[in-house]
């Protein structure tokens, strides 16, 4: 167990910022907190490290009892979104500053920056100043700081967040490579549910303050415990709307229905809350299980090959993503598919069933 | 063609600038200039004299008295209100409601007239009424500032740092105030101290306002007239006589026009060329 939660409360001048939440991270794991801007993902994150205290709880890291340890006396490393480097040091120094604090030996410092250096193909500017370099070159100083400390815990908040889709891309391809030949426990903040899953490793899914859920990154996405979680992990929005299963058919607004089968025919009967992904309501049958609806448009945005639609059925708005370019007009009824296998079940309770 | 009508034309667009910048800069320096180098017994009757007046300033033991005066008083009030500016603007809380009441504070000493600064302090330092003045005494200081140099001085100084360390304060607080949090956290992470923060972090970014804070506070004390005049006027003797009034006193009080001209245009020149050295030593190291 690399780092553990227990119970940790934080509550900042009478607002909880994060309400009592348990999760434990495995050493040696790529983790990544996914949540929306004001989810608590940066306060987690800051409790893990030590800048902060938790307001109730513990924090336990490999077995000890951190809760009230500074940050100075813990192995922590962290990386930004914006990109933090000391502004007069060039690139050398500033990778060798964590390892000059600690008095290491001169010769060590000097081959473990190099290393790091290499590593991160940033050993060109090692002469540089942070100020002469890209935001990527920027980041991947700051980034071989974090690393070259050997930290047995290293924190990421959003450290692709302000970069360009391209250094983006490049970036995220290689930090799970990265971290995992140095065996240190990774924990990944992001917003974007996509980069999660690009990422893989494990998610934990935060919705004000709470862990909705934690475990494998596709699993999370391919079964999400509950409502919320599978809201925080869809982009565009998931889909929702209250059903009722009465025999063996689910009602949709009484003009729809569909047949239960598997393990969803033995369902009680009653109310229930179906979530579906905008990918799997589309304007072509996805599936022999694609039921059909009809609906407005509110609004159509073409993002290359794709096309976001925006669409009224009764009383729910949706949002389906289909292939290909269609210019539908605002208004326009419109005759889409929804795939009733790929559809998520909720109980009352919004859990999964 | 078309194209050079529209360039005549837009000399229209510049032309009020010109004009106000004419008749508030160029204009009165050239009669400056032309006073410095002619000599006039009055009734408008002018000889030419060539560079006799600039000659005569700059062997001057006056004015060389005044300059020396001028560059000391400049020099210990760069000293101390630089550092004391930056060190209030750490001391000020980075955030809530203290610190518009701060801001404000601080702010007020800048929002004084110049004359009632010199009249107030000259009030407050009066050895027989002055709450200052009698509080120095009080400790059994013998402290006299309309008799004593030392004490003129003295005053002189602490109505400047007075009036002017907010500039810095505030210039350095803006400065703190863009730095990220995160660099703190960063800081703290790599467990770098409290001074390393300052030196590393905090000192690198306050650099360009710092720059700007010397400059503005150089040029400023450089000129320095209304405070001292009120305060002192120049004296005890010639102890607070700093260049401004020196040569108000040669143009007006003597009415030596020529030397004084002579004199306004080496006064500019000094400013002008030791701006330029100051921020060109300042800037250097940002270009590397």
């Amino acid at each position: 167990m690399a780092i553990e939660l227990k119970r940790v409360t934080k509550v900042v001048a009478g607002d909880t910022h994060i309400h009592a939440t348990s999760l434990k991270l495995e050493e040696g794991r790529f983790n990544i907190l996914l949540g929306t801007t004001l989810s608590g993902k940066t306060t987690l994150l800051r409790l893990m490290a030590g800048l902060e205290r938790p307001t109730r709880g513990e924090i336990w890291f490999k077995g000890r009892n951190v809760t009230g340890l500074p940050v100075q006396q813990r192995k922590v490393a962290m990386v930004y979104q914006q990109f933090i480097n000391y502004p007069n040091f060039t690139v050398y120094d500033n990778i060798a500053s964590p390892l000059k604090v600690v008095r290491m030996p001169p010769k060590e410092i000097e081959s473990r920056v190099h290393k790091v250096a290499e590593l991160l193909q940033i050993e060109p500017l090692l002469k540089r100043m942070p100020g002469e370099l890209s935001g990527g070159q920027q980041q991947r100083t700051a980034l071989a700081r974090a690393l070259v400390k050997e930290s047995d815990l290293v924190l990421l908040d959003e450290p692709l967040a302000n970069l360009d889709y391209k250094l983006r891309e490049e970036l995220r391809e290689e930090l799970p490579k990265l971290f995992h030949d140095t065996g240190a426990t990774v924990v990944y903040a992001t917003t974007e549910p996509a980069e999660a899953l690009l990422l893989g490793g494990y998610t934990a899914t935060l919705h004000e303050g709470r862990v909705t859920q934690y475990g494998p990154t596709s699993s999370v996405y391919r079964a999400p415990g509950d409502l919320l979680s599978a809201r925080v992990f869809s982009d565009p929005p998931i889909n929702t709307a209250s059903v009722s299963k009465r025999g063996e058919r689910f009602h949709y607004n009484e003009s729809v229905s569909w047949k239960a089968k598997g393990r969803y025919a033995g369902l009680a009967d009653g109310a229930y809350t179906i979530g579906f992904r905008p990918h799997h309501i589309t304007l072509a049958p996805g599936s022999s299980e694609s039921i059909s609806v009809v609906g407005n448009v509110v609004v159509t945005e073409i993002s290359g090959s794709e096309s976001v639609i925006h669409m009224r059925v009764g009383k729910d708005t949706w949002v389906s993503l289909s292939h290909g370019i269609h210019s539908l007009k605002r208004g326009q009824g419109v005759e889409l598919f929804v795939q009733t296998d790929r559809c998520f079940y909720f109980d009352k309770n919004e859990r999964l069933v | 063609m078309i194209g050079k009508t529209t360039n005549q034309r837009a000399w229209f667009l510049v032309l009020p600038v010109v004009v106000l910048v004419a008749f508030n800069a160029l204009i009165p320096l050239m009669t400056v200039v032309n006073y410095s180098v002619q000599e006039t017994f009055g009734n408008n009757v002018f000889f030419f004299e060539g560079v006799k007046w600039f000659e005569q300033i700059l062997h001057s033991e006056r004015f060389h008295a005044s300059l020396l005066r001028q560059l000391s008083f400049t020099g210990i009030i760069l000293l101390i209100e630089i550092p004391l500016g930056v060190a209030i603007a750490l001391a000020m809380p980075k955030r809530g409601p203290w610190v518009s009441v701060c801001l404000v504070l601080m702010a007020l000493p800048l929002l004084i007239p110049w004359n009632v600064v010199g009249a107030m302090w000259n009030i407050f330092a009066l050895p027989d009424i002055g709450l200052l003045g009698r509080m120095i005494n009080g400790m059994g200081f013998d402290y006299n500032f309309t008799q004593q140099p030392l004490a003129a001085w003295f005053t002189t100084i602490l109505m400047d740092v007075w009036h002017w360390t907010s500039l810095v304060v505030l210039l350095a607080y803006a400065g703190l105030s863009s730095i990220p949090d995160a660099y703190y956290q960063a800081a703290r992470i790599d467990g770098a101290s409290s001074w390393s923060v300052f030196r590393y972090i905090q000192l690198p970014k306050m650099k360009r306002v710092l720059t700007i804070a010397v400059l503005l506070r150089f040029m400023d004390s450089f000129m320095i007239y209304t405070e001292p005049f009120v305060l002192t006027g120049g004296g005890p003797g010639n102890a607070t006589t700093f260049l401004s009034i020196d040569l108000v006193k040669i143009a007006l009080g003597q009415f030596d026009l020529g030397p004084a001209a002579a004199m306004s245009l080496i006064y500019f020149l000094i400013i002008l060329v030791l701006s330029w050295i100051f921020y060109t030593l300042m800037m250097r190291n940002e270009e590397q």
